[in-house]
C-alpha cells in the first residue's frame, strides 16, 4: 500500500541546557499508517513529539507537513497544522461533562450549543467504534474513559495526525485491545498514527512501521513485519557502554533486608507490586531495573512505611551486627516513625529529592535537623550536632554552598543530592535505598555518588539501587533485580547478564489470557 | 406576638438588607470562578460606597439645580470605577506579582475602609451644619419606588414593589450571572480557569486575560453593594461606624452559602437580611441576647460548609484552583 507522507522531521535538534534531548533527528510520519516510536525511558521520544505539539520548540531543524515548512509554536499552531496529541496526563476538567471538555477553548461563531456538539461527538464516536456518554462529569470517569474524551477532543479539532504517548500504560489489557481496535478505525481513514511506547508486543501487535531513538539519537526504522522483539531490543538498547565504575567483589554477603510476597495496591485501586519476593544481602549493591513506572517507587516507599501493603506480605530485617541467626524486624504495620523506634537503621534517598527527601526553603543544617530532632529531651532543639553534621557533609562531598544556612532549594541539582545522600549516609544505616540518585546529575557528581555508594557496601550496607541507566546498572550493582508490571521478571547476575537480557525482561509483559510472543 | 405590619417591616427589611450583599456576593462569584479569592470584598464596598456619595456630593454641591439623571449616572459610574480599580490593584498583585491571595485580600479590606472613612470623614466635615452630609437628589432617584407613587397596591405592593431600583437590579444582575457562567462559551472558558488554569491554558484559553477581566468586573459589581448601602439604606449620609465591613464578610460568607451560585444567592440574601434582623422583632430580646441573634448568618453559613463537606457533592465545592497562583511551567 503506497502511503503519503504527512509529516517529515529533518535534522531536528532540542537542548536541555547542557542536556541533548534530540540530536539531529529525521522522522517520517505517513497517513494510513500506525507508526511505532520506541526508546528506553530518557530517549527523548516524547521530547521529539512535543515538538510537533507545540510543547517545546526545536533549536534546529525543520518540521514540514504536506511537504511545506511550518512553524509550530504552540498547541495551537499544532490543531491549525491538523495535529493533535495525547498526553499521558489528562488534561480535563473534572467538574465538566465530556462535551464541555471537547469544545473548551474552541474559537466558534453563535452561542454555546452543547447539544449540537453532542451530536458531533456521538457521531465522531460511532465512526471509529468508540463510545463515550457526553453529558457524564469527568469525575465519575474511568482512565479509560478519559483517555477517549481526550482523543475525541483531539479529533473535534480536525486533528489528522493523531500521536499518542504511552496511551496504554494506564489502560487494563481488554482497554488495550479496544484502543488498538479504534486505532485500526482510523488508520483506514487515513489518519497518520503515532504511538509511543516501549512494550514491544504492542509494537509487534498495532504498528505498521517501529523506529527507534536511543540517547537522543535516531536509529533507525523497520517494517513491523520484518522484525522481531529481539532485534527492536538489540536496536533500542544498543552494545554496552564502558563505564569504568570501581566494583570490588561483595565481602561476606548475609542477607539484610528480606522481602516476601509484597502486594500493594494504589488509592485507585490498581495493583503496583504483585507478590515481590528478594532478598537484599549486605555488603553488595542490589540494582532494580524497570521501564519507569514498574513499581519501584511502590517497592522502596512500602519498605520505608509508606504504602498500604496487602496482607500476606513480610519484610524482615536484620541490622549489622547483629548474630546471623538471630530474627530480624518485621517492618510490614509499622509506621516510618515505628520502623525508626524499633531502632531500624534505614535510609532512604527518594526520587523527589525536594519533595520527600529536603525541605527546599531551609539550609544543610534544618535539614540534618530532620533526622535527629527527636534525639533531644528539652523543648529546644539541638542545632549543634546537626550544624557540625551539615559542614562535615559539606566539606567530605565537596557540597557547593555559600555556608550551611543557604536554602537547599537554590542549590543546584547535583549538590542537592549530595546533601540528601549525604544526610542519610550519616546515619549508618544497614539498608540504604536510593531511587534514581543519580537523574539530572553531571557525570563528576554521579562518579561520587557510584563511589559513596561503594563505600557503604564495603562497609556492609545493603544498597537497593533503582537506576534507569542500564550501563550504569550493569557497571555499579552486584545483583540486577527487573521489576515489570509490577512483578519480578527475574534476578540477574549483573557480572555475566548482558544488556539484552536484561532489557528483555524489562518489557516481558505478561499479559493475561494473550498468547506468548 | 409580631404582629402583620410588623412581619412585612421585616421581610422589606430583609429585602434591603440582602440586597446590600447580593451585590458583594454576585461580583466575587465571578472572581472566584476566575480562581481568585478575593477577600478584599468588604475594602471594594467601602470604594464603591464612598465613591459614588463622593460624586454625587460633589456634584450636587456645585449644582444648585442638580439633575437627577446626572446624578444618577455620575454616582453609578464612580462606584463601579472605584470598585474595578480595587479589582485591578488585587489582580495586578496577586496575577502579574504572584502575591499570596489571602494577605493581598485583607490588605484591601483594610486600604478600602481606611480609604472610605478617611474621605467619608472629610465630606462630612466639608457638608458642614451638623456634620452630615447629605446628596438628597442622587439618593431620592436611588430610593423612588412605584409603591410610593400608587399606594393602593396594598400589602403584595409594599412587599414586591416598595424598594429602589437596585433591588431589581440585583436580582437581574444575579440571573444574568447564572447564564453567563452556565450557558455561554466565555463562561464555560472562564470556569476552566478556576478549575484547572493548565488545562484552560492548554485549550488556548489565555487564562491572566481571563483572570484580570473577571477579578475588575465582579470588583465593580461587588462595589455596587457599597453604592446601594450609601445611597438607599442610609439615605445618602455617610457613617464611620463600619458596617459596611460587616456586610461586606456576610457577602464572603454568603458565596459559601450559595455554593459559588448566583441564583442561590438570590435567596440566600434575603435569608441572610431575614436572621440579620430577627433580633429587632423578636420580643423580649435584652442586648446581649440581641448580639447572639446576629450570630444567625454566620452560623447557617457554618451548617452549609458543613453539609457540604460532608456530602462531597463535586458541584458544590469551590472551583477546584480557587486560590491557588498559576505558573505556567517552565518551557
Amino acid at each position: 500500500m503506497e502511503h503519503t507522507c504527512a509529516i517529515q522531521l529533518k535534522n531536528i535538534t532540542k537542548r536541555f541546557g547542557k542536556v541533548v534531548a534530540n540530536d539531529s533527528v529525521d522522522l517520517t510520519i505517513n497517513r494510513g499508517e500506525i507508526l511505532s516510536l520506541l526508546g528506553e525511558n530518557g530517549s527523548g521520544k516524547t521530547t521529539l513529539m512535543n515538538m510537533l505539539a507545540g510543547i517545546y520548540f526545536p533549536d534546529e531543524g525543520e518540521i514540514l507537513v504536506n511537504g511545506k515548512p511550518v512553524t509550530i509554536a504552540s498547541p495551537k499552531d499544532a490543531f491549525a497544522n491538523g495535529i493533535g496529541m495525547i498526553h499521558q496526563h489528562f488534561k480535563l476538567v473534572d467538574v465538566f461533562t465530556a462535551a464541555e471538555n471537547i469544545v473548551l477553548g474552541l474559537e466558534e461563531e453563535g452561542k454555546l450549543d452543547l447539544k449540537a456538539a453532542a451530536a458531533r461527538i456521538t457521531d465522531i464516536c460511532q465512526r471509529y467504534g468508540f463510545s463515550i456518554d457526553p453529558n457524564k462529569k469527568v469525575y465519575d470517569m474511568s482512565v479509560s474513559e478519559k483517555q477517549t474524551v481526550e482523543i475525541v477532543k483531539v479529533l473535534y479539532r480536525g486533528a489528522d495526525i493523531l500521536i499518542l504517548d504511552e496511551p496504554t500504560a494506564v489502560l487494563t489489557p481488554q482497554e488495550t485491545d479496544r484502543l488498538f481496535d479504534v486505532m485500526r478505525n482510523m488508520k483506514a481513514d487515513g489518519k497518520a498514527m503515532v504511538i509511543i511506547t516501549h512494550k514491544l508486543h504492542e509494537v509487534m501487535d498495532v504498528s505498521d512501521r517501529v523506529a527507534v531513538l536511543r540517547k537522543g539519537k535516531y536509529i533507525g526504522d523497520v517494517a513491523t513485519s520484518e522484525t522481531n522483539p529481539q532485534a527492536l531490543t538489540d536496536m533500542m538498547v544498543g552494545h554496552a557502554v564502558t563505564l569504568n565504575i570501581n566494583r570490588p567483589e561483595p565481602k561476606n554477603p548475609i542477607p539484610r533486608l528480606s522481602v516476601e510476597n509484597l502486594t500493594v495496591y494504589d488509592a485507585m485501586g490498581v495493583k503496583r507490586l504483585d507478590n515481590v519476593s528478594f532478598t537484599a544481602m549486605g555488603g553488595e549493591i542490589l540494582g532494580i531495573a524497570g521501564i519507569a513506572g514498574s513499581g519501584q517507587k511502590e517497592l522502596l516507599e512500602a519498605i520505608a512505611g509508606l504504602q498500604n501493603i496487602s496482607a500476606g506480605a513480610s519484610i524482615q530485617y536484620r541490622a549489622i551486627g547483629s548474630p546471623e541467626d538471630a530474627p530480624g524486624v518485621q517492618l510490614v504495620g509499622k509506621t516510618p516513625l515505628q520502623i525508626k523506634q524499633a531502632g531500624v537503621s534505614l535510609a532512604f534517598v527518594p526520587e523527589d529529592r525536594l519533595g520527600m527527601g529536603l525541605v527546599g526553603t531551609m539550609g544543610m543544617t534544618g535539614n540534618m535537623l530532620l533526622r535527629s530532632y527527636r534525639k533531644g529531651h528539652s523543648i529546644f532543639t539541638n542545632r549543634k550536632a546537626p550544624r557540625k553534621l551539615a559542614e562535615d557533609v559539606m566539606e567530605r562531598l565537596e557540597v557547593v554552598t555559600p555556608n550551611v544556612a543557604f536554602p537547599v532549594r537554590r542549590l543546584s541539582g547535583g549538590n542537592v543530592q549530595k546533601v540528601l545522600v549525604g544526610r542519610e549516609i550519616a546515619q549508618e544505616p544497614s539498608v540504604l535505598m536510593t531511587a534514581y540518585a543519580v537523574r539530572g546529575l553531571d557525570i563528576n557528581t554521579s562518579y561520587t555518588i557510584y563511589n559513596l555508594l561503594t563505600e557503604q557496601k564495603m562497609q556492609g550496607v545493603a544498597v537497593v539501587y533503582v537506576g534507569e541507566d542500564l550501563d550504569v546498572l550493569l557497571e555499579l550493582c552486584d545483583r540486577i533485580l527487573v521489576l515489570c508490571g509490577g512483578q519480578v521478571s527475574g534476578v540477574v547476575d549483573a557480572r555475566t547478564t548482558t544488556k539484552e537480557e536484561v532489557g528483555l525482561l524489562m518489557t516481558r509483559f505478561k499479559k493475561e489470557g494473550s498468547k506468548d510472543e | 406576638m409580631i404582629s402583620g405590619t410588623q412581619i412585612i417591616q421585616l421581610l422589606q427589611s430583609a429585602v434591603v438588607f440582602g440586597t446590600v450583599i447580593m451585590f458583594g456576593a454576585i461580583g466575587e462569584i465571578l472572581t472566584e470562578k476566575s480562581g481568585n479569592l478575593n477577600l478584599g470584598v468588604p475594602g471594594i464596598m467601602y470604594l464603591g460606597g464612598i465613591a459614588g456619595l463622593a460624586a454625587s456630593f460633589f456634584y450636587e454641591f456645585n449644582n444648585p439645580d442638580p439633575s437627577p439623571v446626572i446624578c444618577l449616572i455620575l454616582s453609578f459610574a464612580a462606584a463601579f470605577l472605584a470598585s474595578a480599580l480595587g479589582g485591578l490593584l488585587y489582580s495586578f498583585l496577586t496575577i502579574t506579582l504572584r502575591a499570596n491571595q489571602n494577605v493581598t485580600g485583607l490588605t484591601l479590606t483594610i486600604f478600602g475602609s481606611g480609604v472610605a472613612n478617611f474621605f467619608g470623614g472629610s465630606l462630612n466635615t466639608m457638608a458642614g451644619g451638623v456634620g452630615q452630609i447629605s446628596v438628597a437628589t442622587t439618593s431620592g432617584i436611588y430610593r423612588a419606588n412605584i409603591y410610593n407613587k400608587v399606594p393602593s397596591l396594598g400589602t403584595a405592593g409594599s412587599l414586591l414593589l416598595s424598594y429602589g431600583f437596585m433591588v431589581y437590579l440585583a436580582i437581574v444582575v444575579a440571573v444574568l450571572m447564572a447564564w453567563f457562567l452556565n450557558r455561554t462559551r466565555t463562561g464555560l472558558n472562564l470556569r476552566a480557569v478556576g478549575e484547572n488554569p493548565a488545562t484552560a491554558d492548554a485549550a488556548g484559553i489565555n487564562v491572566t486575560r481571563y483572570k484580570y477581566a473577571a477579578t475588575c468586573i465582579g470588583a465593580g459589581i461587588s462595589g455596587m453593594g457599597g453604592l446601594y448601602y450609601t445611597m438607599d439604606y442610609i439615605k445618602g449620609t455617610w457613617a464611620n461606624d463600619g458596617t459596611i465591613e460587616a456586610l461586606g464578610w456576610l457577602a464572603v460568607a454568603l458565596v459559601i452559602f450559595a455554593t459559588w451560585k448566583s441564583l442561590n444567592a438570590i435567596w440566600g440574601s434575603y435569608l441572610f437580611g431575614l436572621l440579620s434582623w430577627m433580633y429587632f422583632y423578636v420580643p423580649g430580646l435584652t442586648r446581649s441576647s440581641q448580639e447572639l441573634f446576629k450570630m444567625l448568618p454566620y452560623l447557617v453559613t457554618i451548617l452549609v460548609l458543613i453539609a457540604i463537606s460532608l456530602r462531597k457533592k463535586r458541584e458544590n465545592q469551590p472551583p477546584a484552583s480557587l486560590g491557588l497562583p498559576y505558573f505556567r511551567e517552565e518551557r
